[in-house]
């Protein structure tokens, strides 16, 4: 097996520490994940899509970082290449001293029982013909943990844990309503007592009335397992009410990553800014001065320079051709990448 | 006089049993020229078949009108001949759908499907007119490059710039109504904006009155007039919308408002999660239909239906605002 013990740490993420001064559970190095786009018979050259494109983050013991963008800025793609579900083209994962980036199907094994993922619609990623039982019971199976009476006594458990009734370890998943599917979908997450949850729009596709059940179970799991979470989602509502510190994609690069609390209440990065300006509020008109226009560019070909300048209301002609790099422009921990959102925020206080 | 007037509509199922089954039970509302009404509720609470119901696209057989007025401009649409309601739907009553793919030819270029839609209700004008008029429209939608686009087929627009083309469409013949179903629910916040922009600024330029069904309060809170919150095919809470979300009277309002991220919930903090299902259509209570997730139920919400009553009648009759709840003053109280 191959194992690459790190020693040097990239700058980006040694500036990303927290306040505590923790160490981080999961570091992510210029993670990078390029897709071959066409190139049939009659195509000479096959486009590269960069779905994620230099991403570099830590996450902490214990914290949730959110994960937002739009749709096609590249956040599912960077949860799948963190778990190899997607090779990463380029680019390091830390986990446990481990480059985890690129490890075979084989050698991942062993990481997967500590990072897991759950996904936007639990009835996809639930086996149909399976009962609930032998869906929960599968990953210990897997990764040989106890005997067959042990194992249904964790599935009992688990379902406990997820406020589910005993009777629903030998329904089908059909037989559940979305919510509930979901937390089907949370049981298997955590039957084998991950250190790491990724929720990749876990709770999208649900009312109003059983997001609220969802998120409360896993704000509740989280502090009993003391879970680190990367959660994704394209509700900045629900992001915010999740999240320790946030992350905001475009285009397949964090443009800006700072605690929840700063990200809402001063963005720095013009686009964090049109975001949460799009974001309807209850019975409050939106500020007509930071909206984006337009639609994402296309990542086959990002705009060059400042990947979010064709839709920027500050562009300067130096943004057309400069990319600028993540970076805190004082001793906190706020991170942006933007040429000149010092004078932006200057010229919108005064 | 109110542009549309819905009165005790009421939607029916037949199941394979033959048995119909009521997803829409009496519900009443109007909306007067210029103004947006927003029609709110979780997902089967049967807001998209009010606005089948009305239009008269209800998936028949299985799906009918089974009771109640649709009165636009004082005529009853569902008295109407098939013919002369064609010349109302499309026409004075335009509709909008989540998604635009689904409701887009995709074999055909944007450009002719517009001016499909301005033959069949304008035939006298000229080809030329037409397509003057089609470039106009998506000029209008703020589509970049419309002359370019005019010839470009749905899949190569984004999720956007399609429910854009959907708009232009709809206002093709400066309808007096828009029905909107969920129209930005597919696309981005970014996205949402300009739509929702688009739109307010279209209704103000046009004057046309909207109907806006969506599951976002804080959308509907934004772009309406008047909000009705509908649960299990009942219409619970109606109201202006400066004042029906900062007083919610129906306990199923409050619980939404408490379920919903971010409304004045510090971070990580439990939300209210509103425990139960909402009942079937196989065994719809006698009583409320909330009585059995509601906080507050006592033995009259289980025995009796509530009506509808006035629960300000402070604001001028227009305005006015109803709760169907047994209890709701004390509850407010």
């Amino acid at each position: 097996m191959t194992s690459n013990t790190i020693s040097a740490r990239s700058s980006a993420s040694d500036l990303a520490t927290n306040m505590a001064g923790d160490k981080p559970v999961l570091t992510v190095e210029d993670l990078q994940l390029h897709f071959s786009q066409g190139g049939g018979v009659f195509q000479r050259r096959r486009a590269k899509l960069r779905a994620v494109d230099g991403v570099s983050f830590n996450l902490y013991q214990g914290e949730t970082l959110g994960l937002v963008g739009e749709s096609g800025c590249g956040k599912s793609s960077l949860a799948k290449a963190l778990l190899n579900l997607h090779k990463p083209t380029a680019g390091s994962v830390i986990y446990a001293d481990t480059d985890i980036a690129g490890l075979s199907d084989r050698e991942m094994r062993q990481y997967r029982r500590a990072l897991q993922m759950i996904f936007q619609d639990p009835f996809e990623s639930l086996n149909s013909r399976h009962t609930v039982e032998v869906i929960l019971e599968e990953p210990l199976v897997i990764h040989k943990i106890g005997n067959r009476e042990s194992r249904r006594q964790r599935v009992a458990d688990l379902l406990a844990m997820v406020g589910l009734p005993p009777s629903a370890a030998s329904k089908y998943p059909h037989e559940f309503s979305g919510g509930q599917r979901q937390r089907i979908g949370i049981a298997r997450a955590i039957a084998l007592e991950p250190e790491i949850l990724i929720c990749d729009e876990a709770v999208s596709a649900l009312d109003v009335s059983v997001q609220a059940q969802i998120l409360n179970l896993l704000l509740a799991i989280q502090q009993k397992l003391k879970l680190s979470i990367i959660f994704i989602s394209h509700d900045l509502a629900v992001v915010r009410h999740m999240s320790d510190r946030i992350a905001v994609m475009y285009l397949g690069q964090i443009v800006e990553i700072a605690d929840a609390e700063s990200i809402y209440s001063s963005p720095r990065h013009p686009y964090t800014q049109g975001l949460l300006a799009s974001i309807p509020r209850l019975g409050e008109a939106s500020p007509i001065d930071a909206q984006i226009s337009g639609d994402l560019p296309s990542p086959i070909a990002p705009p060059p320079g400042c990947r979010f300048h064709t839709r920027c209301p500050h562009r300067q002609e130096r943004c057309e051709r400069e990319a600028p790099v993540l970076q805190a422009s004082d001793a906190g921990q706020h991170l942006t990448a933007c040429h000149f959102w010092p004078e932006i925020i200057a010229k919108q206080s005064a | 006089m109110s542009l549309l007037s819905v009165e005790q509509l009421r939607v029916a199922i037949r199941g394979d049993d033959g048995v119909q089954r009521e997803l829409v039970s009496a519900i009443s509302f109007a909306i007067a020229s210029g103004q947006t009404m927003g029609l709110v509720g979780e997902s089967g609470c049967g807001k998209s078949l009010t606005a089948m119901a009305i239009l008269d696209l209800l998936p028949k057989p299985q799906a009918l009108r089974s009771g109640g007025k649709i009165l636009f401009k004082g005529d009853d649409l569902a008295q109407l001949s098939p013919k002369a309601l064609r010349q109302i739907r499309g026409h004075k009553i335009a509709v909008i759908f989540q998604d635009p793919m689904s409701a887009l030819n995709p074999v055909q270029q944007i450009g002719r499907q517009i001016i499909e839609v301005l033959k069949l209700h304008f035939p006298q004008q000229s080809r030329a007119v037409q397509r003057a008029r089609a470039l106009e429209l998506l000029t209008e939608v703020g589509i970049p490059a419309p002359a370019e686009r005019l010839n470009a087929y749905p899949h190569q627009l984004s999720g956007g710039m399609r429910q854009r083309v959907m708009i232009a469409m709809a206002l093709a013949c400066e309808p007096e109504l828009l029905i909107a179903d969920e129209p930005t629910t597919a696309l981005d916040v970014t996205i949402q904006a300009q739509i929702v922009r688009l739109l307010k600024k279209l209704q103000e330029k046009n004057g046309m009155a909207m109907l806006f069904i969506t599951h976002d309060l804080a959308l509907v809170s934004q772009l309406s007039d008047h909000i009705a919150v509908m649960y299990a095919g009942k219409i619970v809470e109606y109201g202006p919308a400066a004042t029906l979300f900062s007083t919610p009277r129906h306990p199923y309002t409050q619980s939404l408002l408490a379920a919903l991220p971010g409304a004045g919930h510090p971070p990580k903090s439990p939300l209210l999660s509103l425990e139960g299902q909402v009942p079937s259509i196989e065994n719809m209570p006698a009583g409320c239909r909330f009585a059995n997730r509601c906080r507050f139920a006592e033995n009259i919400c289980k025995r009796s239906d509530p009506v509808a009553e006035v629960s300000d009648d402070q604001l001028e009759s227009s305005e006015q605002a109803s709760v169907a709840c047994h209890l709701w003053r004390s509850i407010s109280s």
